[in-house]
C-alpha cells in the first residue's frame, strides 16, 4: 500500500490513524488532569510538580486535539473515505487529488499543533476556544506567546485541510452517484456526511478568518478583539484601537456549535443504519430522518449564543438563542424517537457494532437531556462553566462520538482489514467502556451543582470560601479520577483485539453484516447499479441495494 | 431533594432554584423513560406488525415539543425578570473589576458617583489597583476593597469591568454569574437575604492563577454595615 495515494480507502484509513494518534496522546493528557486534580503534590518523574499553566496547556491541548483531530476527522473524514464512495456506486472520490491534500494539511496541522508543547513557554493556556485578550497578547501567560502562534497556524491549516476535504465530499455526492441512486435511496450515513461537509464548508472559513484576525491582532498591529487601555503585568497596551473581544466570541462559536454537530452527525447517521440493519428491518420513515438530519445541520448555525448567555449579549439575545437552541432539540428528539421505533420488538443481534449503536442511543440521550436545562438563560446563568456542562458535552458529543467511532470500525473493519475483530474481546471491550463512561461523567454534573467551576488547575491552595466550596467537591473529584483511570485502562482490550485480529489469517465472509447497503457489494467490472432503498429486509432476510430481482 | 446545590443567598434564588429542580426532575424522567422503552423493546418478542408512525413517533414527538415550549415560557419569564429590567434606582451601587487574579470592588461613596479611572494611572502597589483620577473630585470618597461587603435586604447594583482580559464573576449562593470583559461595562442586580460569607469566583480561564482568583461576599446587617462604611 503506497502511502501518498489518492485513494480513498488509502486516505480514509491514514485519518482513522491520524484519530488514533490524536486519541491516545488527547486520553494522556486528561489522565494527567484527573491525577493532578487529585493529587496536586505529586512528584511526576522527569518532569516535577505540574504547574497551574502546565495544566491549561494541557486542557488547551486536550480540547483541540479531541474536538479537531478526534471527533471531526475519524467519523466525518476517516469513514466517509472509506466507504462513502462505494455507499453511492462510485469507484473514486470526485476530487482525489484535493482529498489527498485535504489528508496530508491535517496532519501537518497536528504535528504543529503537538510542537507547541516544547517551545519556550509550553502550550497555550487559553482553552480550546481561545478568549482574546488571553490570546491576543503575549504576555497574558506562559504558553501565550510561540505557543499560542503555533496554536493559530495549526488551526488555521486544519480549516484549510477540513474546507478541501469537506469540498470533496460534497462534489461526490452530487456527481458520483452510480444509476439508480437517487437521493432518496442515500444511505442515512451519506445524508449525514453530506450535511456535515455543507457545514464544514460554511463554518471552517468563518474560523479560519478568526484565526487569521487573532494573528494579525498580535503580529500586524490590528485590533479586531483588543479594546484600547488595557493593562497586562501592571504596563499599559497603548498600542491598541477599539477592538471587541466579543467578535472573537460570536465568530468562534459561529464555528464552535456546528462543530459540534459535524462530529455527531455522522454517528446519528451510522446509528440509524446499524440499528436497522441489525434488527432486519427497514429504518421507519426514512424521508423524515433525512429532513431531521438536514434540520439538525440548518439550526446548528443558529445557536451559537447559548454559549454566551453571561458573556455579555443583550438580554434580548439570551431569549432568542434559547429559541433556536430549544428548536434544534427537536429533530434530535425525533432521532432519538426513531432509533426507538425501530428497536421496539426487534429482537435483533447483538453484534458489537450493534451494542456499540445501542451505546451511542443511550449516552446521546444521557447527555442530551441536559441540553433543555443548560438552554434555559436563567439556569445557565447558574450552570455555565461550571462542571456540569463538562458532563453535558463529554456525554453528549465526546462519549457518544467515540461510541459510533467504535460501532463503525468493528462494522467496517473487515473492509478495511479483510478480518473481522473478535467479537468476544469486542464486547468485554463494550461493557466495560460503556460501565465506567458513565461512572466518570454522570458524577461531574454533581460537582458543577455544587458549584465547581472548570479549568481550576487545582482544587488546593484556594483560600476563604471559596477554598471551602471547592473542599466540599473533593470527594466527587476523586471518584471521578478513579473512574476515569479505569476507563482509560479498558481500552487496552481493543488494541489487544486489535494486534490479535491482524496476526489472525485472512478470512471474511463477503458480506458478513449480511448488510444491504453498495460497500458490501461483491466486486467485479461491471458498473454499479442500484436497484432499491437501503435496509429493505423480508420476512428477516436482507435484500441488498445491489440485488436486481426479488423473488 | 436539593439536587447538591449549595445554601440559596440571594432573593431571586428561590424561584430559580424551584426551576432548576423541575428541569433537573423532567429530564432525569425523560432519561428513564427512553431507556426503559429502549430496553422492554428489546426484550419483548419480534413484533412485525404494521407499525403507524403517528401513533409511535409524531405523537410523542408533539407531546414533548409541547413540554419543551412550556419550559421554556417558564423559562422565560425568569430571565426577563432578572435581567430585562435594571436594578431599581435606589439599588446601591457598586463596581466589580476583575484583573488578573484578583477582584476588586469599589464603592462610590457619600457622592453616589464613581470617579473616573485612566489605566496609566493602575498602581496596584501604590494603593490605585483601578486607576482612579485623583483630578476629579467624584473619585475623592471612593473605596475601593478586597471584599464585596453587602447589607442584607437591599438590593445591589454591580457594574462589572475587566482591567486585562476577560474573567467571570460568579457567586454561586448568590446564584449570579456574569463575564467581566474588558472594554465593556455590564451591569447585574441581585438582593442577599441571608448573613453570611460567601465565594465570589473566576469561571472563565484567565491565566496561570485562574483557579485561584477569588473573593468574598459578606453579607451583614444594615447597622453593621452602616459601621462599616464608616470605617
Amino acid at each position: 500500500m503506497k502511502i501518498f495515494s489518492t485513494h480513498h480507502r488509502t486516505i480514509g484509513i491514514g485519518y482513522l490513524l491520524l484519530a488514533g494518534a490524536s486519541v491516545a496522546i488527547g486520553t494522556l493528557l486528561s489522565l494527567l488532569m484527573r491525577v493532578h486534580r487529585v493529587w496536586p503534590d505529586l512528584n511526576w518523574p522527569l518532569w516535577g510538580v505540574m504547574k497551574p499553566e502546565d495544566y491549561l496547556a494541557t486542557v488547551t491541548m486536550h480540547g483541540t486535539l479531541m474536538v479537531f483531530f478526534v471527533l471531526t476527522t475519524a467519523p466525518q473524514s476517516g469513514f466517509s473515505n472509506l466507504v462513502l464512495p462505494e455507499q453511492i456506486g462510485s469507484r473514486t472520490m470526485a476530487l482525489p487529488w484535493l482529498n489527498a491534500a485535504g489528508f496530508w494539511t491535517t496532519a501537518v496541522s497536528l504535528l504543529i499543533l503537538l510542537s507547541a508543547f516544547f517551545v519556550r513557554g509550553g502550550g497555550p493556556i487559553s482553552g480550546w476556544t481561545s478568549y482574546p485578550p488571553l490570546s491576543a497578547l503575549a504576555d497574558a501567560g506562559p504558553g501565550q506567546a510561540t505557543g499560542m502562534d503555533l496554536w493559530l497556524v495549526s488551526v488555521g491549516l486544519f480549516c484549510i485541510a477540513s474546507t478541501m476535504s469537506g469540498a470533496n465530499t460534497l462534489v461526490t455526492v452530487m456527481r458520483c452517484r452510480c444509476k439508480g441512486m437517487t437521493w432518496g435511496r442515500m444511505p442515512l450515513t451519506v445524508w449525514a456526511w453530506f450535511t456535515a461537509a455543507l457545514l464544514t464548508v460554511i463554518v471552517f472559513s468563518v474560523l479560519f478568518a478568526a484565526a487569521l484576525m487573532l494573528l494579525c491582532d498580535r503580529h500586524a498591529g490590528t485590533s479586531f478583539f483588543v479594546p484600547a487601555g488595557g493593562v497586562i503585568n501592571g504596563v499599559v497596551d497603548a498600542q491598541r484601537g477599539d477592538g471587541s473581544p466579543l467578535l472573537w466570541l460570536h465568530l468562534f462559536w459561529f464555528f464552535g456549535h456546528p462543530e459540534v454537530y459535524i462530529a455527531i452527525l455522522p454517528g446519528m447517521g451510522m446509528t440509524s443504519m446499524l440499528l436497522a440493519n441489525f434488527c432486519r428491518r427497514g429504518v421507519p420513515a426514512y424521508r423524515w430522518m433525512i429532513t431531521t438530519t438536514l434540520l439538525i445541520g440548518l439550526l446548528g448555525l443558529s445557536v451559537w449564543g447559548h454559549h454566551m448567555f453571561v458573556a455579555g449579549l443583550n438580554p434580548w439575545a439570551g431569549t432568542v438563542f434559547q429559541l433556536t437552541t430549544i428548536a434544534i432539540a427537536i429533530p434530535s428528539t425525533a432521532k432519538v424517537l426513531n432509533w426507538l421505533v425501530t428497536l421496539w420488538g426487534s429482537r435483533p443481534t447483538y453484534t458489537t457494532p450493534m451494542l456499540w449503536s445501542l451505546g451511542f442511543v443511550s449516552l446521546f440521550v444521557a447527555g442530551g437531556v441536559t441540553g433543555p436545562v443548560l438552554a434555559q438563560p436563567a439556569l445557565d446563568a447558574y450552570l455555565h462553566n461550571t462542571f456540569f456542562v463538562v458532563a453535558h458535552f463529554h456525554l453528549v458529543m465526546a462519549m457518544a462520538g467515540v461510541f459510533s467511532i467504535f460501532a463503525g470500525l468493528t462494522y467496517w473493519f473487515p473492509l478495511i482489514a479483510g478480518r473481522q475483530l473478535d467479537e468476544r474481546l469486542g464486547k468485554i471491550h463494550f461493557w466495560w467502556t460503556l460501565l465506567f463512561a458513565y461512572c466518570t461523567f454522570l458524577p461531574m454534573h454533581v460537582s458543577g451543582l455544587m458549584g465547581e467551576p472548570r479549568h481550576g488547575a487545582q482544587l488546593t491552595g484556594v483560600a476563604g470560601p471559596a477554598g471551602e466550596l471547592l473542599h466540599r467537591v473533593w470527594g466527587v473529584e476523586r471518584h471521578i479520577t478513579y473512574n476515569a483511570v479505569m476507563l482509560a485502562l479498558g481500552q487496552i482490550f481493543f488494541f489487544w483485539n486489535l494486534q490479535k485480529t491482524l496476526r489472525g489469517s485472512r478470512s471474511v465472509a463477503e458480506n458478513p453484516w449480511e448488510a444491504t447497503t453498495l460497500e458490501w457489494a461483491p466486486v467485479n467490472d461491471e458498473e454499479q447499479v442500484c436497484h432499491r432503498a437501503p435496509c429493505v429486509h423480508i420476512d428477516g432476510v436482507s435484500v441488498p441495494q445491489w440485488i436486481a430481482a426479488v423473488e | 431533594m436539593r439536587w447538591w446545590l449549595p445554601q440559596d443567598a440571594a432573593l431571586h434564588g428561590a424561584a430559580l432554584d424551584r426551576e432548576m429542580y423541575l428541569a433537573l426532575w423532567i429530564m432525569t424522567g425523560l432519561l428513564a423513560a427512553a431507556h426503559l422503552v429502549m430496553l422492554v423493546g428489546l426484550y419483548i418478542g419480534r413484533r412485525e406488525a404494521k407499525r403507524s408512525i403517528w401513533r409511535l413517533e409524531v405523537a410523542p414527538l408533539l407531546l414533548l415539543t409541547i413540554l419543551f415550549g412550556w419550559m421554556t415560557t417558564r423559562a422565560e419569564r425568569l430571565w426577563s425578570a432578572t435581567r430585562y429590567a435594571g436594578a431599581d434606582p435606589a439599588a446601591m451601587q457598586v463596581e466589580v473589576v476583575g484583573a488578573q487574579f484578583v477582584w476588586y470592588f469599589r464603592y462610590p461613596g457619600e457622592d453616589a458617583r464613581f470617579g473616573k479611572t485612566k489605566p496609566e494611572l493602575v498602581q496596584p502597589g501604590e494603593g490605585n489597583p483601578l486607576g482612579i483620577d485623583p483630578a476629579d473630585e467624584d473619585g475623592r470618597d471612593d473605596r475601593v476593597s478586597s471584599e464585596l461587603v453587602l447589607p442584607i435586604g437591599r438590593e445591589v447594583d454591580l457594574r462589572i469591568r475587566s482591567l486585562d482580559v476577560i474573567h467571570g464573576f460568579s457567586v454561586p449562593e448568590m446564584r449570579v454569574k456574569q463575564n467581566a470583559v474588558p472594554g465593556q461595562v455590564f451591569h447585574i442586580h441581585f438582593t442577599p437575604v441571608h448573613e453570611g460569607r460567601y465565594a465570589v469566583l473566576c469561571t472563565q480561564v484567565c491565566g496561570l492563577g485562574h483557579y485561584r482568583m477569588q473573593a468574598i461576599v459578606r453579607v451583614m446587617s444594615v447597622a453593621e454595615f452602616a459601621r462599616w462604611s464608616a470605617r
